[in-house]
């Protein structure tokens, strides 16, 4: 691509990137580095899990893939405003990290959580409907996850995008999820949801925003990668 | 008569209480000096803890054999809502709590009634340790050396009345003392109520200590119940108030939600909660791949001593 020859894009790609990189691995760092100590596999100074460990991790890694999953849908009103198309290199990275943490939570539930007890775990993804949601949630995620390349992308072309809008449906269903699970208390979930509303009110507005203020935000500014 | 009066024991059998405060050391030393090296460790007790020792005598027609969960898990791992709804947030703000002074009051259908000091409440009973199984409604588990003394024995002393037909508890509410009570996530007070034949139950007991010790805050100094055979919500911490009722008692979780939560709250591994299965438990205590999960018993083992207090009733309809 031509555009690599640009600074910022150089500082994107060497600089940025790889340390959006390590900041989405340091809670999964904590998280082996918790399970290493609370195992007694190691000591490992500052690392404790507490008295539930499975809980904690359970709930690390679905608050973290939830978290990259709103980061995920800000990076295009972040582009929007900020006219820098780079932050697109960000999405791509930040997504899948957020794909990967719902899976690694899905599995803590399925081995540590349920101790791979096939009935019960048959039993919660039919019958309640929060583990239903969660669970609809991470598959819809796997086919966005394998078109993520560049060549399906290209092949995909307009579908792509249609295809990809999936995004909103899964953070719904994840925060449904959160929100189900949890005994009468709505502040973080209220939270979450309003963040995620407010995502989707920019889109809208973004989309069917009046003239005058098209023309003041502009469309991305093209001319920088001349 | 088995029961030694007074007089029978001589002041020469009475341990002195500088003796009596100075056991641990003692036993310290035997443990340094090999003596105790045989006897089975039942879980590490954190030292620093500032809490009171009590003389109890241990009761093993009501203790389980299994092996009780640490102090610091039992401290560290609470459902105490008025001091905020995570597991650890208890043990972080409950230090705020006075119990004394501390007074609690008894009402309704009883011939003696009034504000009570709590050393009042206290004093005829002797203590005993009961290691008993404690179920949360949340699907964890864990085994408790609980010291106390019947419930039943301190109902009897207010002489309950013929119309006396539920027992009333209230948890103290008190929001410069318990920063979770700013929260609306429940109504409070926190209410809780048994049947008078549960609360007369002899595994039913009024809690005062745990692990040879004063109870810690966050488990509900200085007064709370545990009846082993419910889920742990079915047990008020804190108690102030004792009330006997002709009626049902309002409890706190039913009146929140009660598709979720019952009166009764017996364990009961067929009725599942809506939200997710009854069937098994994790004992809490295991590490992150041994995660303790194991098949919850029908009135949390329970079944032999209190079955027969809910027989005829369809299980299902009255959880």
């Amino acid at each position: 691509m031509p555009a690599a020859q640009h600074p910022l894009d150089r500082r994107y790609r060497y600089l940025y990137q790889p340390l959006v990189f390590i900041a989405c691995l340091v809670p999964l760092l904590g998280c082996i580095g918790g399970i290493a100590a609370s195992s007694g596999l190691a000591f490992v100074p500052g690392f404790s899990l507490g008295t539930d460990p499975v809980r904690l991790v359970l709930d690390t890694l679905a608050k973290t893939a939830l978290n990259l999953l709103l980061i995920t849908l800000a990076i295009t009103p972040l582009r929007q405003l900020s006219g820098n198309v780079q932050l697109l290199r960000l999405r791509r990275m930040l997504g899948l990290f957020a794909f990967s943490y719902a899976l690694l939570h899905f599995l803590t539930y399925l081995g540590p959580y349920q101790g791979f007890s096939w009935h019960e775990i048959a039993k919660d993804i039919l019958k309640r409907p929060y583990i239903t949601m969660g669970f609809a949630a991470l598959c819809l995620l796997v086919p966005l996850a394998l078109t993520s390349t560049d060549r399906m992308q290209r092949r995909l072309g307009r579908r792509w995008r249609a295809l990809h809008r999936l995004i909103w449906l899964v953070a719904a269903l994840a925060l449904l999820h959160f929100w189900k699970m949890l005994k009468h208390e709505y502040a973080q979930p209220l939270m979450y949801a309003s963040l995620l509303a407010a995502l989707l009110g920019w889109r809208l507005w973004w989309r069917y925003r009046p003239t005058r203020a098209r023309s003041k935000f502009g469309p991305p500014k093209v001319q920088e990668k001349a | 008569m088995l029961i030694r009066k007074p007089s029978d024991i001589r002041p020469s059998q009475i341990t002195s209480e500088a003796a009596y405060l100075n056991r641990r050391d003692f036993v310290r030393g035997a443990l340094a000096g090999g003596l105790l090296s045989a006897a089975p460790v039942v879980g590490a007790v954190d030292d620093s803890a500032p809490t009171t020792t009590l003389p109890y005598q241990p009761n093993p027609n009501f203790s389980l054999t299994e092996t009780p969960n640490t102090y610091d898990e039992i401290t560290h791992y609470n459902n105490y809502f008025e001091f905020g709804t995570g597991k650890t947030d208890p043990a972080e703000h409950a230090e705020k709590l006075r119990t004394r002074p501390w007074n609690v009051t008894i009402a309704g259908e009883a011939e003696k009634t009034g504000t009570f000091t709590l050393e009042d409440i206290l004093r005829p009973h002797a203590l005993e340790e009961r290691i008993y199984r404690l179920r949360c409604v949340e699907a964890w588990s864990m085994v408790i050396p609980w010291l106390g003394f019947p419930l039943g024995d301190l109902l009897k002393r207010f002489n309950p009345t013929s119309k006396a037909k539920f027992v009333e508890f209230t948890t103290l509410y008190d929001p410069k003392q318990m920063p979770g009570l700013r929260s609306s996530v429940l109504p409070w007070p926190y209410m809780e109520g048994l049947r008078i034949d549960e609360a007369m139950h002899p595994l039913a007991i009024m809690v005062v200590g745990l692990y040879g010790r004063a109870l810690p805050n966050q488990d509900g100094a200085p007064l709370r119940t545990m009846a082993p055979w419910k889920y742990g919500f079915k047990n008020a911490k804190s108690i102030v108030r004792i009330r006997f009722t002709e009626g049902q008692p309002r409890n706190t979780w039913n009146s929140a939600s009660p598709s979720e939560y019952g009166f009764y709250g017996n364990v009961n591994p067929e009725v599942d909660h809506p939200r997710w299965s009854q069937a098994t438990e994790r004992h809490i205590g295991g590490g992150f791949f041994n995660n303790g999960r194991q098949k919850t018993q029908m009135f949390n083992g329970y079944a032999d001593q209190v079955a027969r207090l809910y027989q005829g009733m369809n299980l299902h309809r009255y959880y």
